[in-house]
């Protein structure tokens, strides 16, 4: 086993990863490194309890600095990969160069920002999530732009602050991660319900922000002015530093099934796009129980030689006190249907009876995870031709 | 030794409850139930699958 593992990344895919390769045993060094001056922290609570005030940004962090010494994790924060010189097997960063004998890499997305709407705030990391929240604090008309679930969950908070909510698109509906639009209406309607003023089929013209807040002019005509405008239009993986690299990028780091994308270089999490082991397509998956299960699977590879995953795509939101839990595929061409008597679980199931994904709409807990577990089962198997 | 969780760290994603149901459960909000602190046999290693896959790092085990 190698004797310098080097994980860059420090979210909850490069933490994970770090902590199981010590779990496993694994006596070398691991460098951890990460480029905001944070230790590593839990992304998904930055849209919900963060910005809604309940959770202060310590309340998300994964793990304490005496933990993370404990493992023998050496953590390097503000540590920027520069450049990464793969058959070397050297990563540049901007505390120096770092020789490695595996390096993991979990570098994440970056958030894309509005080109027509440059004072639009964004969110990805803890610090952004402070600057909405102060925003949200103190507006009175906030416009989000961005159909999907973080854009719910910010439109969602500004509702909790009292605000004057405009939740925008332009594809007519709303999405919720991998169960695109199935949920759009009941999306629509929960929204609706909770006041939160929709329009999903405006086009943005043009944008004029002063100190006091932002204009925005629309195609038809309409102009509309808020206090706070957030953007949450999707994500880039993070591969920029890599362009001088041998690695191949296409839409995110092109890996073989295990999570290997070169000779001793791995990628986990939103920015690696694993080779499904039935299509053969590279995927990306951008929700966090997917970095967990890869950054196991390839610390597991690393130490024992075990082969990859396929993680079942887990990840849930609360809008407007509703829970909303999504657990497996889902097809946009086949409808979501109750999954036996009730509506709390609606499944993909296909012309054979396989459920392929669930969503639970408050579903009780035990009862949801009836549906997973019919999910677990159907992914344990073939594909049907 | 054995299961430990901190139910307030919990932020419910069932992942616990899902790989290893004879140890976890839930609550009527999700939020991690512990049936059995002290798994034997094959039950360890679905405890330490639990641990690695919680998101919260809510759940401890030392075998």
């Amino acid at each position: 086993m190698s004797e310098r593992v080097v994980v860059v990344g420090a979210s909850i895919g490069g933490l994970t990863a770090a902590e199981t390769l010590r779990q496993e045993g694994f006596d070398g060094d691991v460098i951890l490194i990460g480029d905001e001056r944070h230790r590593p922290y839990n992304r998904p609570p930055l849209s919900k309890q963060i910005i809604v005030g309940d959770w202060e940004p310590e309340d998300a962090h994964i793990r304490s600095e005496v933990e993370i010494g404990d493992l023998g994790i050496d953590l390097r924060t503000s540590c920027v990969a520069e450049a990464l010189d793969a058959p070397a097997r050297v990563l540049h960063t901007s505390q120096g160069d770092i020789p490695f004998d595996e390096l993991i890499i979990a570098t994440g997305t970056e958030p894309r920002r509005h080109p027509l709407v440059p004072s639009a705030l964004t969110l990805r990391t803890v610090d952004d999530a402070l600057a909405i929240r102060d925003g949200l604090r103190s507006a009175r008309r906030v416009t989000v732009i961005g159909p999907g679930i973080l854009g719910s969950e910010i439109a969602s908070a500004a509702r909790k602050y009292g605000a004057d909510t405009h939740l925008v698109g332009r594809s007519g509906t709303l999405t919720f991660g991998g169960v695109g639009a199935l949920l759009s209406s009941q999306l629509i309607e929960l929204h609706e319900t909770n006041g939160v003023d929709l329009d999903l089929d405006a086009e943005i013209v043009s944008a004029d922000s002063d100190t006091a807040g932002t204009s925005i002019l629309f195609a038809d005509g309409r102009s509309e002015r808020a206090d706070l405008v957030v953007a949450m239009i999707g994500g880039d993986p993070r591969t920029g530093w890599l362009e001088s690299s041998t690695l191949t990028i296409d839409n995110g780091i092109v890996c073989d099934g295990t999570g290997q994308a070169a000779a001793g270089v791995s990628a986990v999490g939103d920015v690696a796009a694993w080779r499904d082991p039935y299509t053969g397509r590279p995927v990306r998956v951008e929700h966090q129980s997917n970095a967990i299960e890869q950054a196991i699977a390839v610390a597991l590879r690393l130490v024992r030689g075990e082969a990859g995953t396929r993680p079942v795509p887990l990840f849930w939101s609360e809008l407007h006190g509703t829970r909303i839990n999504a657990f497996g595929w889902f097809d946009p061409g086949l409808p979501l249907a109750p999954f036996d008597d009730g509506d709390a679980v609606l499944v993909s199931r296909d012309d054979a009876g396989r459920v392929h994904g669930a969503v639970g709409w408050n579903a009780p807990p035990r009862e949801f995870r009836v549906a997973r577990a019919a999910v677990a089962e159907s992914a344990s198997l073939a594909p049907l031709p | 030794m054995g299961i430990t969780v901190q139910r307030d760290a919990c932020v419910g994603a069932g992942q616990c409850a899902l790989v290893a149901p004879d140890l976890f459960d839930q609550d009527d909000d999700g939020i991690v139930l512990l049936l059995d602190p002290n798994p034997e046999g094959a039950l360890v290693d679905a405890a330490t699958r639990a641990v690695r896959l919680c998101p919260a790092r809510a759940i401890t085990f030392s075998a």
